[in-house]
């Protein structure tokens, strides 16, 4: 069974970099946030129907990029904490080519840290085509 | 739940494993923070079907999302969410609309509460 390294919440430092991933998006994907949220809406499978209501193509769900925004920092808090809060603004879309999906880049920061009630806040900055998709998107960790 | 967290590209042991969880001291695997979405939807389809409500879902577009918790969701939870239209504004021709709706268990215990801007997008004109 291996041991998975936990951060230490003593050790953390505003300004430390947590988490630096890059995920890939497809129509695939897509389909399995749909499934797994209930969210049936065409424009996130059905360029036809994101045509005529003015969009580019189909979108990926805000909610899908929210949920994989939180999904390394979920993975980097282990057990050694649980999440209080989580906001985020939508500001741009995600549009997903049926061929060639869509990269999505997301960078964890700590923003800030109350030794007190021993919770951090972490910033998120979630990156596609080189443009920020999320506005202010933060997360506050409570640590065990 | 491990469904959801397959879906938002989550390997984190505790939203898979029971063991993990219960490593961790929960009773059973624990809900990625956006799983909450799924109850906030329920009761959102309830407001959408109201034609009072009249809004196009065609033009409806995601603002912002919030979850506040009281304590993470575990497998097992039996959950009601109660939703409340907080604010109906006006914004250049868009209306942004937000809700909030608690989500509580069985014993009426606070366990999140989420909250959600949709913006209804004007009708073009000619």
């Amino acid at each position: 069974m291996s041991v998975v390294a936990q951060p230490d919440f003593a050790r953390l430092a505003v300004g430390d970099t947590v988490v630096e991933r890059a995920f890939q998006f497809s129509r695939d994907t897509l389909v399995r946030y749909a499934g797994a949220s209930g969210d049936f809406n065409p424009i996130h499978y059905r360029d036809d129907v994101a045509q005529t209501v003015g969009l580019p193509g189909v979108l990926a769900h805000g909610m899908l990029t929210m949920g994989v925004a939180a999904s390394p920092v979920s993975e980097w808090i282990g057990a050694a904490g649980h999440v209080l809060d989580y906001q985020v603004r939508f500001t741009r879309p995600v549009p997903v080519d049926p061929a060639t999906g869509a990269k999505v880049t997301v960078t964890a920061t700590i923003g800030a840290l109350d030794a007190e009630l021993r919770t951090a806040r972490i910033d998120l900055k979630v990156l596609f085509g080189g443009q920020t998709v999320l506005g202010k998107s933060q997360l506050v960790v409570a640590f065990a | 739940m491990r469904e959801f967290a397959r879906a938002v590209l989550s390997s984190a042991p505790l939203h898979h494993d029971p063991e993990a969880a219960r490593s961790a001291g929960y009773a059973d695997v624990v809900a990625p923070p956006t799983f909450p979405i799924v109850v906030q939807d329920f009761t959102l389809q309830q407001l959408l079907a109201d034609e009072d409500a009249a809004v196009d879902f065609s033009r409806v577009v995601h603002g912002d999302q919030r979850f506040s918790y009281s304590r993470p969701i575990v497998a097992g939870d039996e959950l009601t969410g109660t939703m409340t239209v907080t604010s109906v504004k006006q914004l250049g021709g868009n209306s942004m609309v937000t809700s909030s709706t608690e989500i509580v268990d069985t014993q009426g215990a606070h366990v999140v509460t989420a909250i959600s801007t949709l913006v209804v997008r004007a009708e073009e004109t000619a």
